[in-house]
């Protein structure tokens, strides 16, 4: 975890991705994580501008789940490790 | 919210204690009282522990009750005394720590695989180590930032970051233990003063409003 997460650098695997073989992160919902907070994490580690980062919390909270990146599986578990660092309930999957 | 009906401490008004944070040209500032300040050193200095501090130069010398000393006279009126060995529990701060059943290292520490053990364990070989080496930062941050008798402090950025995700870390941990569901706002209603976990209730609704108002100052 850097100590300074808004300066979080994508890992370069990400250029790397195979197109056709995308893997994804995908975000659960949880009780406990304030819906505040899980949109400014999306904002601080992806980037996001506001309204996708609240969209995509809107869908983990009401579908239970959401996609918030997609890319090569090394991008994708830099994703995770990152998301786990912020408390957030995040795995990886084979998006096939 | 059980902590609004908190004594409001010597030098400062009630309604200072109980606003939270708000956004500084720097990062955030707040104001806390010694009981309030105590009880987030107390659980943040227990995730320290329980997550182990291998990084390094580690070590968690603050300790989880550093400056814990007169547990009995913090004031938390209706929610009955908490000191920290009631805290220690109830995180779960035991010698079994370590174990990877451990329902709330399991919620720190996931998973990154649903379906594929061989693949979790593979990412949590390479990942595991950092991932407790940041969270036992951030409640390193805290603790140093966070002077046990309270008083007002001024977070950087950084630091303001590191509260943020310490304050997660103990909601999730209480969360675990208390068995936060989604509609635990009414559950929370059914759940009487002779439960143990009646104590924890405001804590975790006070560290919510807390930490909201933090996301909210950096946002």
């Amino acid at each position: 975890m850097s100590v300074a997460p808004a300066e979080v650098e994508r890992p370069e695997t990400e250029e790397k991705a195979v197109p056709d073989s995308p893997w994804v992160t995908i975000v659960w919902n949880d009780p406990v994580n304030l819906m505040s907070y899980v949109t400014y994490v999306f904002q601080t580690v992806f980037g996001y501008a506001k309204p996708k980062a609240e969209k995509l919390m809107l869908d983990v909270h009401h579908k239970g789940k959401a996609v918030v990146s997609s890319g090569a599986r090394e991008a994708m578990e830099s994703d995770a490790e990152t998301l786990h660092g912020y408390g957030l309930w995040a795995t990886i999957s084979h998006d096939s | 919210m059980t902590a609004g009906e908190q004594e409001p401490d010597e030098g400062g008004g009630l309604e200072e204690l109980m606003a939270g944070f708000r956004a500084t040209s720097g990062g955030a500032t707040a104001r806390f009282a010694a009981a309030q300040a105590t009880i987030i050193r107390d659980l943040v200095g227990q995730i320290a522990e329980l997550i182990g501090d291998e990084g390094p130069g580690g070590g968690t010398s603050e300790g989880p009750n550093a400056g814990a000393t007169g547990a009995g006279e913090r004031g938390w009126p209706d929610d009955g005394p908490v000191g920290p060995d009631d805290l220690a529990a109830m995180i779960g701060l035991t010698e079994n720590a370590e174990l990877p059943d451990d329902p709330v290292l399991a919620r720190l520490l996931p998973d990154a695989y649903r379906d594929d053990p061989e693949a979790s364990g593979e990412f949590r070989r390479y990942t595991e180590q950092g991932l407790r080496s940041g969270k036992a930062a951030s409640a390193r941050t805290v603790l140093a930032t966070l002077p046990p008798g309270g008083g007002r402090i001024r977070l950087s950025q950084p630091e303001a970051q590191a509260w943020l995700r310490a304050l997660n870390d103990v909601r999730l941990a209480l969360g675990v233990r208390l068995e936060v569901t989604d509609d635990f706002d009414e559950r929370a209603e059914e759940i009487g003063p002779e439960d143990p976990r009646s104590a924890y209730i405001g804590v975790y609704q006070w560290l919510a409003f807390l930490q909201e108002s933090l996301v909210r100052a950096l946002s």
